[in-house]
């Protein structure tokens, strides 16, 4: 077996690695060299400014200060509001049932229910923009929400969800959680079928509540897929933009309320034709993704809990 | 006990296995069914979250342009088939579709070939320069793609791939690569040694050794991660509408829909649009119902350890 042992190897790598860095680390190490320049993208002719883009950044009060400001905030928001939800929807489909006999049940439908909210999910962004679109639409445009509304005799925003500044952002991050909860449900509730159903049967003998229960016996012992889904939604964060493309008006508006860091990486390199500062914001968020999972794995660290 | 149950199963198996009459020799405690009550009304809340605006958007579909605007609510007064029509004839859904299949058929297949032969090798064989090799690969999954769209636009264009199917290929499968590597090397490194060493003893080489012994043995692993690869690759957004711009009629499906979004801006044919966005969610859809639980496993390998 150690015959042609190497040239073996040589040939189940070569392909998948040259093609790895030819197009993906290669265009990366590429933009971090741009950065350094004043390059515009069309001509041929650049030259070397340092860290000149890297300041420059910070003093774009138009595009990239609120873009950092509102991923920061999704940043926050997107990750806790949908760890939240999907921990409390797997809780109750595992262990929201009757006590039966001393044995915790899960609710009764709770196929369906992970049916229904993993469906998002596999929907393009496409889709899901141009459907939250239309729900969030003014009530003249027929908006799904305002003129729910307005039916019940409630105010809604007059030009609709996404054209009011105070909302949009608000309204984004809704969409962002209601298409991302279904898959966490799903990833924390297969993590919960693995801790054994004896610690809760012991927990009912011992007449504790359900909410005690969710507390000292899950949450400690689902602490991994927790950091887990944390550092996924923290780089879903990062990384939105699509659904802003796809929803609100001038793709990042109205007024900048909306703008995000790769909406402005993307305005910056196709539409401004300032391609070395586009790059410089990216190499920003690239560190930023990086700290984050460094950090995270540093600090989520805890003594793993055998079962 | 429920240990030894496969995950996933075990709530499915109680709500199931409940019998619909009450046993009498035990009346279930008042906190259990205020509780029950409860999480019931919390998870079809969310649950009519999911299916309300879906449904509207299919109902809104057999309107009139009108009707959407003035009887958001309302049933329509008679389906308006001629919204599929539009869609279908004047919104070209059926070329995204075949477009998007054309290249996703050589795509997957590439990404799960080179993907599991690299990750085999990675797992299976030690040699200098594994560990950075594999986490060249990890590294790969956290980058964000917008820092590399431009340097990849131009790369393509030295080559002269840029607005050719080729080009998006061979781009969708260098960019799956991170996560099928790295998902498949943990699958390949449990799988267990002793009938690899039988096959070595029978006189297999490297290669029927892979083919005929190894990739066999991963096949759940490779299913669930083909799953993963086709419903990401299906729904990539960015690197078509930046690599694939030229030519609208040779749009993946999500950039038809996004340009029939674009143009229902300034024709006003909303119809035509929620039109296509169903006939774009049909195929999903069935897929979906069919394979869901493959599906569901297969998005959230990553909880797999």
């Amino acid at each position: 077996m150690k015959h042609g042992r190497y040239p073996f190897i040589l040939s189940f790598l070569a392909l998948p690695v040259g093609l790895y860095a030819w197009l993906v680390i290669l265009p990366f190490a590429q933009a971090f060299q741009i950065s350094l320049t004043d390059w515009s993208g069309s001509s041929n002719s650049f030259e070397y400014i340092g860290f000149d883009n890297y300041v420059n950044l910070f003093k774009d009060e138009r595009l990239v200060l609120p873009a950092l400001r509102h991923t920061g905030i999704i940043l926050v928001v997107l990750p806790v509001v949908t760890i939240a939800l999907g921990l409390f929807f797997a809780f109750m489909l595992n262990l929201g049932g009757r006590v039966r006999r001393g044995r915790i049940e899960g609710v009764r439908g709770a196929r369906f229910h992970k049916v229904v909210y993993f469906f998002p999910q596999v929907l393009s962004v496409a889709i899901i923009g141009i459907l939250w679109k239309q729900v969030y639409a003014p009530e003249n445009f027929g908006g799904l929400i305002t003129g729910a509304l307005t039916a019940v005799g409630l105010p809604a925003p007059v030009n609709g969800f996404l054209a009011d500044k105070r909302l949009v952002l608000a309204a984004v991050i809704a969409v962002l959680v209601w298409s991302a909860v279904g898959f966490y449900l799903v990833f924390f509730s297969s993590a919960m079928a693995s801790i054994p159903r004896d610690l809760y049967e012991a927990a009912v003998i011992d007449g504790a509540g359900r909410v005690p229960m969710f507390f000292k016996i899950t949450l400690p012992l689902l602490w991994d897929s927790v950091q887990t889904a944390w550092i996924y939604l923290s780089i879903v964060a990062l990384d939105v933009f699509v659904l802003i493309y796809m929803m609100t008006p001038e793709r990042g508006g109205p007024d900048a309320a909306s703008e995000v860091v790769g909406g402005v990486i993307w305005k910056y390199a196709f539409n401004h034709g300032e391609q070395a500062f586009a790059s410089a914001l990216g190499v920003v968020l690239f560190f930023a993704a990086l700290s984050l999972a460094v950090v995270s794995l540093r600090f989520g660290r805890r003594e793993r809990i055998e079962f | 006990m429920a240990t030894d149950t496969a995950p996933g199963s075990t709530s499915e198996g109680a709500a199931e296995a409940t019998p619909p009459v009450r046993t009498p020799d035990r009346t279930p405690r008042p906190e259990g069914n205020a509780l029950n009550f409860f999480s019931q009304g919390f998870l079809w809340l969310w649950a009519l979250m999911v299916i309300i605006p879906v449904a509207w958007i299919v109902m809104s579909s057999f309107k009139t342009t009108r009707e959407i605007a003035s009887d958001p609510l309302g049933l329509p007064e008679a389906p308006h088939w001629a919204n599929y029509v539009n869609a279908w004839t004047n919104g070209n859904i059926g070329g995204y579709f075949l477009n998007t299949v054309q290249v996703m058929v050589f795509s997957v297949t590439g990404t799960m070939l080179l993907g599991a032969m690299a990750a085999y090798v990675l797992a299976r064989y030690e040699f200098p320069g594994n560990r950075v090799i594999y986490f060249g690969f990890a590294a790969g999954m956290m980058f964000p793609v917008f820092l590399a769209l431009f340097p990849l636009f131009k790369t393509l264009q030295n080559v002269s791939l840029l607005n050719t199917y080729t080009g998006l290929v061979i781009v969708y499968i260098a960019y799956s690569l991170p996560f099928t590597v790295f998902f498949l090397t943990a699958f390949f490194r449990t799988l267990p040694t002793g009938v690899a060493e039988a096959a070595v003893v029978d006189g297999a080489g490297h290669y029927r050794l892979f083919f005929q012994v190894m990739l066999p043995m991963a096949k759940p692993g490779l299913i669930a991660i083909t799953i993963f690869n086709i419903i990401g690759q299906w729904n990539q957004f960015l690197l078509p509408l930046v690599l694939l711009g030229r030519n609208p009629e040779d749009a993946m499906i999500s950039q038809g829909l996004a340009n029939l979004a674009l143009r229902q801006g300034y024709e006003g044919d909303s119809g035509a649009l929620f039109a296509g966005t169903v006939l774009a969610m049909i195929p999903i859809f069935i897929a979906y119902i069919l394979f869901q639980r493959q599906i569901q496993a297969g998005l959230t390998a990553g909880a797999i350890k």
